[in-house]
C-alpha cells in the first residue's frame, strides 16, 4: 500500500490549500504519473495534473513530488517513502490543483528570440555544419521546458523579471550554434539586469533537470563571454 | 463573438507548419491545441523523416522517384501515387527548409545532413538528428511561430464544428482553465489532430492520443477513409509500449528470440534482415511469441550490445535513457526487451492532396489525416515528412481559400452549434448510472488489441464489433462527470471515450468488410492480396445506424501493382 499525499486546490471552491491523502495498491514499476490517473480513474475524479507523452519527453508533468521537482511519468513509486507528498511547481500561480499557469516561464523564454538568427542567407541546400561544431549545441538541445528548473530557482522565486535557467539555457543553443548571427545582441541581451548575473550559482536547476541538462554551466559560459566578449 | 480567418486546431508538426505558411502569406491564423505546442506527440518521434537527399555514401545513387516507388511499394499499393509523389518530390526542399529553420540534424564527415537506413527503403535515406528528431523538429517549427508570432490558445479543445449549408464556418470550444465553452468563427478550419492509438492498450502514442479530434468531423458527416489500416511498430518497449525507434534496427541492431536467434533471416531475405518494412517486422516478432519462441515475459530482445558504447551513445542516447529509466536495463550492456505496438493509423480523415475534405472550409493534414500517401502500411521516416510537407501544403490552400472573404463570424450557425455542445455537457453532467467510464475505455483498448491486432479474422473481429457495441449500451450507463469548471479533466475524458467507441466501430467495420490482406491488415482467413477487388480506399460516413461504407479507387499514374518482396 502506497499513500500519496496530494495539494489539492479548487479556486471555484477553497479558499486556501489542502493535502488530501489516497491509499492504493502500486504494482511493480508504477509511476507516480500512473498513480495520480489510478486515482482520477478510481477514486476522485476531480483531480487536475498535466500529462501527455509519459516518456520523459513533452515536459507536462514536472511537479514536486517528496521534496525534490521531478517528472511524475518518469518517476518509480517504489524509489519513494511513502507517504508520498505531491505539490504544483513553485513560483507559478496556481490554476488548479497540481495545475499552474506556464505563461510567466513561457514569457520570459520567448524575451531571448528562441529561433535561429541566420549569420547568412540560406544556400540552395542545407548549411554545412562540421561535426565538431554540431556538438557544441549537444549538450543545450534536449530541454523540453517541464519547469522543473524554473521552480527549483531561489532567483525565479525573488524576481519574476529574470530570465530563468531555461531561457538562458536556450540562450546559449544560438549562441554556439555555428548557424546563428546574432552572437553580439543575444549576449548583450542577456547580460542585462535581469539576466545572467541575477543567477547566484546554486545548481538546483542542474540538480534537478530530468533531461540532465546543466544550466548552470550555460549560465557561467554566457557569463564568460560577457565579460571576455569571446565571440 | 471571436473569430480568425484560418483555425489550425492542433500544435503538433503538422499544425505549426500550416500556421507559418498561413502567416507567411498574409492571412491572420490562430492555432488552438488542447496541450501547449511543446507537449505534443511529434516531439516523441525518434529515427528521422525521409528524403532522398544522397548525403551519404550509400545513398549516392538515391532519387526521388526511388522514394516514392519505396514508399508505393511500402503501401502495399493502396498510396494514391499522385500524393505519395508530391510527398516525395517535396522532401528534400521541406527537410532544407527545417535545416535553415535550426533543425538540429546531426551531421557528415562534410558536414551535410546526415542519415541512416530505415526499414523498407532502398538506401539511407533517412534523416536523423540522434535519436529526437522529432522534439527538434517540434523546437524548430514552434521556434518559427514564435518568431511569426502566431496566436495559440493553449488548452483550449475543440468540442464540435459549425457548419453552414454544408460549409465549415468554425469551431466550439472548451476553454480548459475556466471550464467556459465558447463558438469561434472562420473561414476556413485546418484539423491537424495528430493519431488515435489510445483505443489500443498497446500503444506507443501520448496519452492524449484519443479517438476523440476525428469523430469530431465524422459526426458532422466529413469521411473517415481507410481506417482498418493500424500500424504496429515492431519495437515497443516492454510493458509500458514506449517506442524504440527503427533506428535502433537502422543502426545495426539485432532481432532475437529465446534461442538467441536471428529470426528475420526466417521472414525475409538475408539482404533485408531486421530492417524489412514495419508491418512484416511486426508480424514476425508477434509469430514468434506465439509460436513460443519469446521469452517468458513475451518478448523478443532488441539487441544493441555488439554495437558499442561509443556509436550508442552518439546515435541512440534517448533509447538508452528511456531504457535505463523505465525498465532499469542499459542497452550498452544487456538487450532490449519488445513486443510489437500499436502505432500510428495509415487511416483518418478524408483528404485530398491539398488537405481539403469533402467539406468546404475544412481541411486535415498530419496524422489525423489520409491523402493517402501511405496506403496500407506507412514507411519509418514517413510520417514526420508527411507533417511538414501537407501541413504546408494545407496551410497554403486553407490560405489561398480565405482570401477576399468577409472577416465576420457566422453568429447563427455558430450559436446552434454552441448550443448543441452546451447540451451535450449539460448531458454528461446529469448522468447517474453505476458504470466506470474509465472502465469501459480500459475493456475497449484491451479487446481492440485481441480483435484487431496484428493478426484478424472475421470471427475475433465480428466477436469485436459485439463488444463494441455492447461497450456503447453500457457507456449510457455512466455515472455523471463530477468536478467544478476548472480544468475538468473528467469531462474531457467523457468525450474521449464516447468518441473511442464511436471510432472503434468505424475501424471495426472496415476492417471486417476488406475481405483480403495488405499491408498492416493482415487476415489469417483472406491472407492474400485481392487487386481485383480491394485495390481501393474504404470510405466511412456517419449516419445514426452507424457507419456507411462506400469506396473510392486508388490513384495509379506510375507503378503498377505487383507483388510485394522484400
Amino acid at each position: 500500500m502506497v499513500e500519496f499525499r496530494i495539494f489539492r486546490f479548487d479556486p471555484e471552491k477553497n479558499k486556501e490549500p489542502e493535502f488530501k491523502p489516497y491509499q492504493f495498491e502500486p504494482f511493480k514499476g508504477m509511476t507516480i504519473l500512473e498513480g495520480l490517473y489510478h486515482i482520477l480513474e478510481n477514486m476522485d475524479s476531480s483531480l487536475a495534473f498535466r500529462s501527455s507523452c509519459r516518456e520523459a519527453v513533452c515536459g507536462s508533468c514536472a511537479m514536486h513530488i517528496n521534496g525534490v521537482y521531478r517528472l511524475a511519468c518518469k518517476t518509480q513509486i517504489q524509489i519513494l517513502k511513502s507517504p508520498i507528498t505531491i505539490r504544483p511547481l513553485s513560483h507559478l500561480p496556481i490554476i488548479k490543483d497540481l495545475v499552474v499557469d506556464l505563461n510567466p516561464f513561457f514569457d520570459r523564454f520567448r524575451e531571448i528570440k528562441p529561433y535561429l538568427i541566420p549569420k547568412e542567407n540560406p544556400p540552395e541546400k542545407e548549411y554545412l555544419q562540421s561535426v565538431e561544431d554540431r556538438e557544441k549545441i549537444d549538450d543545450w538541445l534536449d530541454c523540453i521546458l517541464c519547469g522543473a528548473c524554473y521552480g527549483s530557482c531561489p532567483v525565479c522565486a525573488q524576481d519574476p523579471k529574470y530570465l530563468g535557467p531555461h531561457a538562458l539555457l536556450k540562450a546559449l543553443r544560438f549562441v554556439d550554434d555555428s548557424r546563428d548571427g546574432a552572437t553580439r545582441e543575444r549576449v548583450a541581451f542577456v547580460t542585462q539586469n535581469s539576466g545572467i548575473f541575477r543567477c547566484h550559482t546554486i545548481f538546483n536547476c542542474r540538480e534537478v533537470c530530468p533531461k540532465d541538462l546543466d544550466p548552470t554551466k550555460a549560465i557561467a559560459k554566457l557569463k564568460w563571454k560577457s565579460v571576455f566578449k569571446k565571440f | 463573438m471571436l473569430f480568425h480567418e484560418v483555425l489550425v486546431i492542433g500544435g503538433g508538426l503538422a499544425g505549426l507548419r500550416a500556421a507559418i505558411e498561413i502567416a507567411k502569406m498574409g492571412q491572420e491564423v490562430a492555432i488552438i491545441s488542447k496541450i501547449h505546442p511543446m507537449r505534443s506527440h511529434s516531439g516523441e518521434a525518434q529515427g528521422g523523416i525521409n528524403a532522398s537527399l544522397a548525403n551519404v555514401e550509400k545513398s549516392k545513387d538515391d532519387s526521388k522517384e526511388k522514394h516514392w516507388y519505396d514508399t508505393v511499394k511500402g503501401s502495399d499499393f493502396l498510396a494514391d501515387q499522385d500524393a505519395s509523389e508530391i510527398l516525395t518530390a517535396s522532401a528534400p526542399e521541406a527537410i532544407f527548409e527545417m535545416e535553415h529553420w535550426g533543425c538540429p540534424f546531426s551531421r557528415t564527415p562534410e558536414g551535410k545532413i546526415a542519415q541512416r537506413p530505415f526499414g523498407g527503403a532502398g538506401f539511407p535515406r533517412t534523416c536523423y538528428a540522434t535519436d529526437k528528431t522529432g522534439l527538434y523538429l517540434l523546437q524548430t517549427v514552434w521556434e518559427q511561430n514564435i518568431k511569426h508570432n502566431v496566436k495559440v490558445y493553449e488548452e483550449w479543445v475543440v468540442l464540435g464544428l459549425a457548419t453552414e449549408d454544408g460549409k465549415c464556418c468554425g469551431v466550439i470550444l472548451m476553454d480548459l482553465r475556466s471550464g467556459e465553452l465558447v463558438a469561434m468563427g472562420a473561414n476556413a478550419v485546418i484539423f491537424a489532430t495528430g493519431g488515435i492509438g489510445r483505443i489500443y492498450a498497446n500503444t506507443t502514442n501520448a496519452i492524449t492520443n484519443t479517438g476523440f479530434a476525428i469523430s469530431i468531423p465524422y459526426w458532422v458527416g466529413v469521411p473517415l477513409k481507410d481506417m482498418e489500416f493500424i500500424q504496429f511498430h515492431p519495437t515497443s518497449l516492454a510493458r509500458t509500449h514506449i517506442l524504440m525507434t527503427e533506428g535502433c534496427r537502422g543502426e545495426g541492431g539485432y532481432l532475437r528470440n529465446k534461442d538467441g536467434e536471428r529470426f528475420m533471416s526466417k521472414y525475409v531475405s538475408e539482404k533485408v534482415m531486421e530492417l524489412g518494412p514495419r508491418d512484416i517486422v511486426a508480424r514476425s516478432i508477434q509469430t514468434e511469441i506465439n509460436e513460443g519462441r519469446g521469452f517468458p515475459d513475451g518478448t523478443v530482445h532488441l539487441d544493441l550490445t555488439h554495437l558499442g558504447a561509443k556509436k550508442i551513445m552518439e546515435r541512440l542516447p534517448g533509447i538508452r535513457d528511456i531504457c535505463m529509466n523505465f525498465i532499469g536495463i542499459d542497452p550498452i550492456y544487456e538487450p532490449i526487451p519488445i513486443t510489437p505496438g500499436t502505432h500510428y493509423i495509415m487511416g483518418g480523415i478524408d483528404t485530398d492532396k491539398n488537405g481539403q475534405t469533402p467539406m468546404e472550409g475544412f481541411f486535415a493534414a498530419g496524422e489525423c489525416a489520409c491523402v493517402s500517401t501511405h496506403g496500407a502500411n506507412r514507411l519509418g521516416g514517413n510520417s514526420l515528412l508527411e507533417t511538414v510537407v501537407f501541413g504546408w501544403r494545407a496551410g497554403e490552400k486553407a490560405a489561398e481559400s480565405v482570401k477576399g472573404k468577409d472577416k465576420k463570424a457566422k453568429t447563427k450557425a455558430l450559436e446552434d452549434a454552441l448550443k448543441r455542445e452546451q447540451d451535450n455537457i449539460q448531458n454528461f453532467k446529469k448522468l447517474s448510472g453505476k458504470e466506470n467510464p474509465y472502465k469501459i475505455k480500459d475493456e475497449l483498448a484491451e479487446m481492440m488489441v485481441k480483435s484487431f491486432g496484428l493478426f484478424r479474422k472475421e470471427e475475433d473481429m465480428k466477436t469485436g464489433l459485439d463488444e463494441i457495441m455492447k461497450l456503447k449500451e453500457r457507456f449510457k450507463n455512466i455515472r455523471g462527470a463530477f468536478g467544478g469548471k476548472v480544468f475538468n479533466l473528467d469531462l474531457l475524458s467523457f468525450y474521449e471515450i464516447k468518441a473511442n467507441l464511436d471510432v472503434a466501430e468505424v475501424l471495426a467495420i472496415s476492417a471486417i468488410a476488406r475481405k483480403e490482406t495488405r499491408g498492416s491488415h493482415y487476415r489469417t482467413d483472406f491472407n492474400k492480396r485481392d487487386d481485383q477487388n480491394w485495390l481501393k480506399h474504404t470510405i466511412a460516413t456517419y449516419s445514426p445506424e452507424g457507419p456507411q461504407l462506400s469506396y473510392k479507387p486508388v490513384t495509379i499514374t506510375k507503378f503498377q501493382p505487383e507483388e510485394r518482396k522484400y
